[in-house]
């Protein structure tokens, strides 16, 4: 292939991956000018063939695209992600939920990727994970109900303090604040002692023993290291690397511990994802999750009736539900509205505001029994009378 | 603390870029649209601050496309609905 011939291929309007692979599929042969026009010719004509035509409905095509494969997906599948014990939920209830936008899936998981000298380090990124796993106020050492005195009381281990790289003054600090802020329990009060590690929480009743072991249920379950909803971490060699598996998802905030890769890591929590990263972002994730679910199950869906499905859910600015609180339910058609789920209600509300139909869409048409504009239904011949 | 996050390098984020006044009038004319055809973005997206865009403005996104290899967008940026 000569410079000449490759500058041709730049100035064509084709799809950048269609160049890319015609460059490389012609960079070693020898065309002459002509062969070289043809092949051009013949890969434009090519493209626009797969085009899709103006006035196709598109929409139905990705429905039934998606609809039927669905129909073989097993209905409850649990699966563990390749990872020991980490559960993620898959197949058909996994795609509803994508579909139908949940605030939160129901098995949040998040894949962090660690920063290079953390990821390289099976320490370093044990001591990531420290960070992220929440650990209650028990696993840093022994907590005891002084009846006698109507005192719980924690005594420090500074060994495992050491050990999960945290000090026991932060313990101290964080333990009563936790409980107040994050649990809600305020009816106590609290001394410590940094040198002898210990804590002793006092109820602010000091009669009811129900309030002494309800607060001992608070100290024993208070999150003082790691973030809040992620319950658990799984530390995986995956490719050369140590990667990060959760149960449960807060992208925010492993995104502010030190070593997590704020370039690659990721959540299956979408509405998450549209907070953090943005709504381009949740489209991608959309994407991903969606493919990742169909294929996983070893159905195959071209990934375009699934891209025009993300681009529908992203279209105002903010992630929408597939079904009559999102898209189908903000249609501009009275009818169509009517003819998707709570047929009365719509009609209802519709003669109460006093609107009007337009017949734009196929279902309105289909109702009043006019042709739809699809097609050949949306061209429109004028013919001129002869004279 | 680790470094700032910003958006814009997350691998899920396409670029994102204002686009100017001609730009805009010619991709108008060339789909036959006008503003309210496009798809929409929040003005307090992350992204859409990060590139310091105002309400009004089109936001071009360069998307890394399964298909097409890179595809090109645009969003009209506006005022998040209130609640």
């Amino acid at each position: 292939m000569t410079p000449e011939q490759e500058l041709v291929i730049d100035n064509e309007s084709l799809p950048v991956k269609t160049k890319e692979q015609l460059k490389k599929f012609l960079a070693e042969k020898n065309i002459s000018d002509d062969q070289f026009a043809e092949i051009i010719e013949r890969v434009n004509s090519e493209y626009q063939s797969t085009r899709i035509e103006a006035c196709e409905a598109v929409g139905v095509i990705a429905a039934q695209s998606i609809g039927e494969p669905g129909t073989q997906m097993t209905m409850r599948t649990f699966h563990y992600a390749g990872v020991a014990e980490i559960n993620v939920t898959l197949g058909l209830p996994r795609l509803i939920e994508i579909m139908d936008a949940r605030k939160e899936p129901s098995t949040p998981t998040m894949t962090i990727y660690l920063e290079p000298d953390f990821g390289a380090d099976r320490d370093r990124a044990r001591e990531v994970s420290w960070q992220i796993e929440a650990a209650t106020l028990q696993e840093f050492g022994d907590i005891t109900i002084d009846m006698e005195d109507m005192q719980v009381v924690v005594h420090l281990n500074s060994a495992v303090c050491e050990k999960r790289k945290i000090s026991v003054s932060t313990i101290i600090e964080t333990a009563p604040r936790k409980i107040r802020e994050r649990r809600h329990y305020r009816d106590f009060e609290h001394e410590s002692d940094e040198k002898d590690a210990f804590i002793n929480f006092m109820p602010k009743n000091r009669e009811s023993y129900q309030n002494l072991f309800q607060l001992a249920e608070h100290v024993r379950n208070v999150i003082v290291q790691g973030i809040d909803d992620i319950e658990r971490v799984v530390v995986r060699k995956e490719s050369g690397e140590y990667i990060l598996y959760t149960e449960g998802s807060n992208l925010k905030d492993v995104f502010d511990v030190e070593g997590v890769d704020t370039r690659r890591t990721r959540t299956n929590n979408i509405n998450e994802i549209s907070q953090v990263l943005g709504i381009e972002a949740a489209r991608n994730a959309i994407i991903h999750e969606a493919v990742s679910t169909l294929n996983e199950q070893g159905i195959l869906v071209d990934v375009r009736h699934i891209m025009l499905v993300a681009d529908m859910m992203c279209l105002e600015g903010e992630v929408k539900q597939i079904g009559r609180h999102g898209i189908a339910g903000e249609k501009e058609s009275v009818l169509s509205r009517a003819a998707f789920e709570v047929t009365v209600n719509h009609l209802l509300d519709a003669a109460v505001a006093n609107e009007v139909d337009e017949l734009s869409g196929v279902t309105e048409n289909v109702i009043v029994g006019q042709p739809i504009q699809l097609g050949t239904g949306d061209v429109k011949l004028i013919a001129k009378p002869m004279n | 603390m680790s470094t700032k996050l910003n958006v814009l390098e997350h691998v899920m984020v396409p670029d994102h870029k204002i686009m100017s006044e001609e730009e805009v009038s010619t991709l108008f004319s060339t789909y036959k649209i006008t503003s309210e055809h496009l798809p929409k973005i929040y003005h307090d997206e992350p992204a859409v601050k990060i590139i310091g865009s105002k309400v009004g403005d089109v936001v071009r996104t360069i998307r890394t496309s399964h298909t097409a290899g890179i595809a090109e967008s645009y969003r009209l940026v506006v005022k998040r609905p209130k609640k």
